[in-house]
C-alpha cells in the first residue's frame, strides 16, 4: 500500500499546543515519524506521519483535538544532486499539483524521505512509479 | 393529555380579557399607592393619582420604574406588604452594583406556578412526564420556579440543578426524563458530554422537549438543537422581578404567551418612551396584575422584543411576545453601532462548519473599537488545508458584516477552547470597561 495516512491537527497559535499534541501521542505509545507546522496567523495546522495512524488519530480525537486524516505519499529521495528536481519535474510534466511537501530523515536507515500532498494521488503514484521513484509503503513507515 | 390548563382564562374573548385587566389595573394602582411610600412619591412626582386611572390606556399616565429604583431601595423598599407576609425571597446577583431582592406571598408563588402550569401544558407536558430541572436552585429563580410549575401539572420532577453533567445524563437515562429545563447553552453542553459518553439523546433517552431560557437565543440555535437531538426546543421567558421564568411558547412555537390576567405588557420606544405599534421592535415594560408582595408598575425590564396581539392558532387569546432579541444591558456598542450578541449568534448558527459555542471580545486599539468573534471549528469541517480554514474565517466575517454592518475579526479556535457554562453563558467580554 503506497498511500500513507497523514494526521492533521487544528491548533491555535499558542504556546504549549505542540507539546500537548506530542504528549497525547506519547501517552498512547504512538511515535511521530515526520512533522510539520503550517501557520496562518492565529491558528495553524500540525501535520504528522506516525507509526500507528489509527491509534494516533483516536488518541488525539478522544483528547479533544480537531483531527483529520489525509492521504499523502512518502517518496524516497535519492542522495544525489537533483533528486528533488526529478520528483517535482515528473509530477509537473504530468499535470499533478503539489499542495505541500516536507522532508524528514529516517532514524534507522538514514534515508531522506519526502511527504507529498498532491491533488491527484492516483496519477502521482503512477507517474512516479514509471519514473523509477521509490514510494514507501504504509508498512515501511511503521517500521522505520 | 389535556390541551389547556385553564381553558376559561386562556381562551377568554379579548374584550373580556381587557375588562379583567382594566379592573385589576385600577385595583393594583390603588393598592401600591396605599401600601408603599415609594409609589406614593413616584405618583406625586408624575402628577398622577389612583383616580386618574380608569381605562386600560390610562396606564401611560403612570410613571416608569426600573432596576435602578430596585437598587436605590435595596433591599425591600419597593415591597408592598410587611415581611411577615413574605414566604420566600429570591436574589439576583447584579453583574454591576447591588443585587436585587424579590419577595413572594404564598399567593404570588401559587400564581407563578399557575402561569407555568399553563405553559407546560401548552407544550404537551403533564402527568406521566418526567421533567429534569437543570436550572440552578437557590437564590436564582429558575430551579424552584420550574420545580413548582412541574409539580403543579402532576409531572414528576427530577431536581438535578446545574452541574455534574455526566450524572445528569445517567439519571436522564435511568429515570427516563421526558423533558429538561435549563439554559440553551447548558443543554448544548449536555449534548456534547453525552456524545463523548457514547450516549445519543435521540436514541438512548426518552427526552422529547426542552424548555430553554434565562439567556437570549436564536431560531438558528433552536434548529441546531432540534436537528441534533430530535427533541422540541421551547422558549421560556421571565425575569426575577416578574417572579422568575413565567411564560412559554405553546406547541406551535410562535411567540411566548404572556398571561394577560397576570401582566399588562407594553413595548415602548426607549427614545420617545411612547408605545410602539404591534410588530415593531421596542423595549418591554410590564405592570403586574396579580402580584402582592412585590408588584411592578410600568417596570422597564430592558429586554428588546416585538409585541403580537393577534390570538394564537392554538386558541389562546393572550398577547405574545416574539423572541427576545436581548437586553439593553447586553447590547454592545461597537464603533457607534448597536450589536446584540443574539444577532451574532444567529449568523454563526447558520454556518454548519462552526460549533455551538462562541465568544465576542470587544477591545479598544487606539481610538478604534475592535470586535473579535471567537468560534470553534467542528471536526467534520476541518480539512487540513490552510486555505479552507482561511476561507471559512473570511466567510464568517463576511456574513457578520452583512448582518451587523461592522467588520469583526474572526478567530478560529480549537473545540473546547471557549469556556462552557452550566448556567448563563458569558458571551461577551468587553475589555474596554476594565
Ligand atoms: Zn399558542
Amino acid at each position: 500500500m503506497e498511500v500513507i495516512k497523514q494526521i492533521s491537527v487544528f491548533a491555535e497559535n499558542k504556546p504549549g499546543r505542540m507539546a500537548r499534541v506530542a504528549r497525547t501521542l506519547a501517552d498512547a505509545g504512538v511515535n511521530i515519524r515526520a512533522l510539520t507546522i503550517a501557520e496562518a496567523g492565529d491558528f495553524g495546522v500540525i501535520r504528522m506521519v506516525v507509526d500507528d495512524t489509527e491509534r494516533g488519530y483516536k488518541a488525539l480525537h478522544d483528547g479533544g483535538f480537531t483531527v483529520s486524516e489525509t492521504d499523502v505519499l512518502a517518496v524516497e529521495l535519492k542522495d544525489v544532486p537533483g533528486g528533488l528536481y526529478e520528483i517535482a519535474n515528473t509530477l509537473g510534466m504530468n499535470n499533478v499539483n503539489v499542495d505541500y511537501a516536507y522532508a524528514f530523515v529516517t532514524a534507522k536507515f538514514k534515508r531522506a524521505m519526502l511527504i507529498l500532498r498532491v491533488d491527484d494521488i492516483q496519477r502521482a503514484t503512477e507517474v512516479l512509479n514509471e519514473a523509477g521513484v521509490r514510494l514507501a509503503t504504509r508498512e515501511e513507515i511503521q517500521q522505520i | 393529555m389535556i390541551e389547556y390548563w385553564n381553558p376559561r382564562i386562556e381562551r377568554m374573548p379579548i374584550e373580556d380579557l381587557h375588562k379583567m385587566q382594566e379592573e385589576r389595573l385600577r385595583y393594583f394602582v390603588r393598592y401600591v399607592y396605599n401600601h408603599s411610600s415609594f409609589y406614593r412619591q413616584r405618583f406625586r412626582e408624575a402628577g398622577v393619582e389612583p383616580d386618574d386611572i380608569k381605562k386600560l390606556s390610562d396606564v401611560t399616565k403612570l410613571p416608569f420604574t426600573s432596576k435602578r429604583d430596585l437598587r436605590d431601595t435595596y433591599p425591600t423598599g419597593m415591597f408592598c406588604l410587611p415581611e411577615n407576609w413574605v414566604v420566600r425571597y429570591h436574589v439576583s446577583s447584579g453583574t454591576t452594583g447591588k443585587p436585587t431582592v424579590v419577595g413572594y406571598t404564598q399567593g404570588d408563588v401559587d400564581t407563578w406556578s399557575e402561569s407555568l402550569a399553563r405553559g407546560l401544558t401548552s407544550i404537551g407536558l403533564g402527568r406521566g412526564d418526567i421533567i429534569q430541572v437543570s436550572y440552578g436552585y437557590g437564590l436564582f429563580t429558575g430551579g424552584l420556579g420550574l420545580h413548582y410549575g412541574s409539580e403543579r401539572i402532576g409531572a414528576t420532577v427530577l431536581p438535578t440543578g446545574t452541574g455534574n453533567t455526566e450524572r445528569q445524563i445517567e439519571l436522564m437515562q435511568d429515570l427516563g426524563s421526558t423533558a429538561i429545563a435549563c439554559t440553551p447553552s447548558y443543554f448544548l453542553y449536555i449534548n456534547e458530554v453525552a456524545q463523548k459518553m457514547g450516549v445519543s439523546i435521540r436514541d438512548d433517552t426518552r427526552l422529547k422537549a426542552g424548555i430553554f431560557g434565562a439567556e437570549p437565543w436564536s431560531e438558528e440555535t433552536r434548529r441546531r438543537i432540534e436537528d441534533s437531538t430530535g427533541i422540541k426546543a421551547y422558549d421560556i421567558y421571565g425575569t426575577s422581578e416578574m417572579s422568575g421564568p413565567l411564560f412559554t411558547e405553546c406547541h406551535l412555537q410562535n411567540g411566548i404567551h404572556i398571561w394577560a390576567d397576570m401582566f399588562l405588557i407594553e413595548v415602548i420606544d426607549p427614545k420617545t418612551m411612547e408605545q410602539v405599534d404591534d410588530g415593531e421592535r421596542g423595549e418591554l415594560v410590564v405592570t403586574s396584575l396579580d402580584k402582592w408582595a412585590f408588584p411592578l408598575i410600568r417596570y422597564r425590564i430592558g429586554d428588546i422584543t416585538i409585541l403580537n396581539n393577534e390570538p394564537c392558532e392554538c386558541g389562546r387569546t393572550h398577547p405574545r411576545i416574539m423572541r427576545i432579541l436581548g437586553r439593553t444591558d447586553d447590547m454592545i456598542i461597537v464603533r457607534g453601532i448597536n450589536v446584540f450578541p443574539s444577532q451574532v449568534e444567529s449568523v454563526l448558527m447558520r454556518i454548519p462548519e462552526i460549533g455551538n459555542n462562541y465568544q465576542i471580545i470587544v477591545d479598544r486599539k487606539g481610538p478604534l473599537d475592535v470586535m473579535t468573534v471567537k468560534v470553534e471549528v467542528t471536526e467534520s469541517a476541518f480539512s487540513d488545508k490552510i486555505a479552507d480554514l482561511m476561507s471559512l474565517s473570511n466567510e464568517v466575517s463576511r456574513q457578520l458584516k452583512s448582518v451587523l454592518n461592522i467588520t469583526a475579526k474572526v478567530e478560529l479556535v480549537e473545540p473546547g477552547a471557549i469556556p462552557r457554562s452550566e448556567g448563563k453563558a458569558r458571551r461577551v467580554i468587553d475589555k474596554r470597561k476594565v
